[in-house]
């Protein structure tokens, strides 16, 4: 009970941290770096020390080379970053693990749940099955980089804190960058056109009725989006 | 996913060469099937051709038709105005499919050509004669609700396949007419929609007709009559984001309310979107009535045959062409 309680907490404040700072910065440590160092630790058990160095290298630097990696220059949130990747990571993978960029969610890797979210050129896709190698030249923009700057929130995070458009999180950067899509799409007419352009997005807390609200209100204060 | 080379060739003659010099060689269009797939480990190509390069994405007037480039969105096809006025039924049968995310990377092609929902295909430790030809249909005596009832291969365990497509946009364009324009190791070809995919047959990895290494260019969907009346029903488990248990497209022509013309298919229940000619024969020039709609039901499901756990098809199917019929003639 007690190890639920202060997870759900974490989980809740660094979602929060997404929300308010969309600046590039890493997050600072939580549960995930805990996470990733216990796992780590783990892995350094029982990994011979050469596979290690090599792992190293691989993972440490941005773009370092091995046989099959393939160079890659994408604008992500507005800097054009020239990046080194395997063709079979996918974008999701290449945010999270190459570059820290953690705002963006895995939730089922396998394009059912809307979680992976983001902007590729305007347009909401999923990272989740998009290859890295195949966004050279694109712009992507992820919930860090939604809104202008750090000190100002976009008008639909501003929309999901007042109308409590989530409960644990961590569907909630996948919902925001989806809602955006849905208003720029133009299919936010009505609630029920709201919630099937939405249906791409499952939250497992249920905070669908509130994610509308938050939609709703944007679209009513027509601003730009 | 093992690794693969990735090649982005900029011409249609250097995609089709690229993947005729390597056998395990797959094109990747909006990647939403394939790479689901090669997560999986159900399919391993070492070599991915990405032919995002071509210029393909265009949706024109065409002579007495609309083409529409084989790299155009689903989104934006769906979306577009000459679509949405000219060809409903398209728009619709879109919209109805995946969520607004993977319309927007899906492309036609693609749509055509992913592969089937069948959860043995799906789980590699499983039997199945379309992921692995000769090791048995795990569905058969499985789990199979979500299966065929028309066109199954179910004698020879060998061969045996109950797999339908999962497609909502193939099951309108077999209804409108429409044509695939491909290129190939032998130049161009055209191909008509009804015959593009096929039954399992004795060879249930075959999905389509292409031949290795065709590249799909276009649809042709040709103008007609029936933009003021069709309607696509899709029945699912849940309201949204789920594959058809059974769908119907539906167009029909009405004069007064008199059929002058229609065309009826389905999906979710035969290995390649169902188009149902006798049904269509049975409504022209007969009054738009419940019970004309429901002649005509009868005749759809001559020769339909249920598994263990897919009868309730055999009820849903009728009763679907019905409802969808009764919409579609409604005043527009
Ligand atoms: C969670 C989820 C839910 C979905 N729900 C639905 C649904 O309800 N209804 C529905 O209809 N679909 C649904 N889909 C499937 C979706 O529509 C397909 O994945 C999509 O249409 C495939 O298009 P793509 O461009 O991404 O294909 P890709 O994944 O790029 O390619 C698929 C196949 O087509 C081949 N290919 C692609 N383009 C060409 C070409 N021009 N010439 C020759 N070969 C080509 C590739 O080699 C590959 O074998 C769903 C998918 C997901 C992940
Ligand atoms: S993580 Fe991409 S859709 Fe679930
Ligand atoms: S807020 Fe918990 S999954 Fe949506």
């Amino acid at each position: 009970m007690v190890i639920q309680a202060s997870n759900s907490t974490v989980m809740k404040n660094r979602t929060f941290s997404v929300l308010i700072n969309p600046g590039q910065a890493p997050p600072q440590a939580g549960r995930r770096d805990f996470l990733k160092q216990s796992s780590l630790l783990t892995a350094l058990a029982l990994t011979p020390s050469t596979v290690l160095q090599a792992a190293e290298t691989v993972l440490g630097t941005e773009g370092s080379p091995t046989a099959e990696n393939i160079p890659v220059v994408i604008e992500i949130n507005g800097t054009s970053r020239s990046l080194s990747v395997e063709p079979r990571v996918s974008l999701l993978d290449l945010l999270r693990e190459q570059l820290d960029m953690t705002g963006t969610k895995k939730g089922c890797d396998y394009g059912q749940c809307g979680a992976c979210t983001v902007h590729v050129d305007g347009q909401r896709v999923l990272a989740c099955l998009s290859l890295a190698v195949m966004m050279q030249g694109k712009q992507v923009t992820t919930i860090e980089g939604l809104a202008e700057g750090p000190e100002r929130l976009h008008p639909m995070q501003e929309a999901f804190i007042k109308h409590d458009g989530f409960q644990c999180g961590y569907c909630t950067p996948g919902q925001i960058m989806s809602a955006v899509g849905c208003l720029r799409e133009g299919h936010a007419d009505t609630e029920a056109e709201i919630r099937e352009y939405m249906s791409g997005n499952i939250c497992r807390c249920g905070a669908y009725s509130n994610i509308i609200a938050a939609i709703e209100e944007v679209k009513k204060g027509g601003q730009k989006v | 996913m093992i690794n693969f080379r990735y090649v982005r060739p900029t011409t249609r003659q250097a995609c089709v060469t690229a993947l005729v010099s390597d056998p395990t060689a797959q094109f990747i269009a909006g990647g939403t099937n394939l790479i689901d797939l090669m997560k999986r480990g159900v399919t391993a190509p070492e070599k991915v051709v990405d032919i995002n390069a071509l210029t393909l994405r265009s949706i024109d007037k065409q002579g007495s038709g609309i083409r529409i480039g084989a790299l155009a969105l689903n989104s934006a096809v769906a979306d577009h105005p000459m679509i949405r006025q000219q060809q409903p039924l398209l728009t619709q049968a879109l919209n109805a499919g995946a969520s607004a995310q993977i319309r927007n990377m899906a492309t036609m092609g693609g749509n055509m050509l992913q592969r089937t929902r069948c959860h043995y295909f799906y789980d590699t430790a499983l039997p199945c004669n379309k992921r692995e030809p000769g090791s048995g249909c795990g569905a058969l005596e499985g789990f199979n609700r979500i299966h065929a009832i028309f066109g199954t291969s179910d004698r020879d365990p060998k061969t045996a396949c109950i797999a339908v497509h999962p497609s909502d946009m193939c099951v309108a364009l077999v209804a409108l007419d429409a044509t695939v324009l491909v290129t190939g190791p032998n130049g161009e070809r055209r191909i008509p929609f009804v015959d593009f995919h096929r039954l399992p047959g004795n060879t249930p990895e075959r999905d389509t007709n292409l031949e290795r290494g065709e590249l799909i260019l276009a649809i042709d969907v040709p103008d007609n009559a029936f933009a003021r009346h069709t309607h696509y029903l899709k029945v699912r488990d849940r309201n949204s984001y789920a594959f058809a248990l059974v769908s119907v497209a539906a167009a029909l022509d009405l004069s007064n309310s008199t059929i002058r013309d229609a065309r009826l298919a389905m999906g979710g229940v035969a290995h390649k979107p169902w188009r149902l000619l006798d049904a269509e024969k049975a409504l022209v020039g007969k009054p738009a009535t419940e019970a004309t709609f429901r002649q005509a039901a009868d005749i759809a499901m001559q020769g339909a045959k249920a598994f263990e756990h897919n009868a309730f098809k055999i009820r849903m199917a009728p009763s679907s062409i019905v409802e969808a019929l009764k919409t579609a003639a409604r005043p527009a």
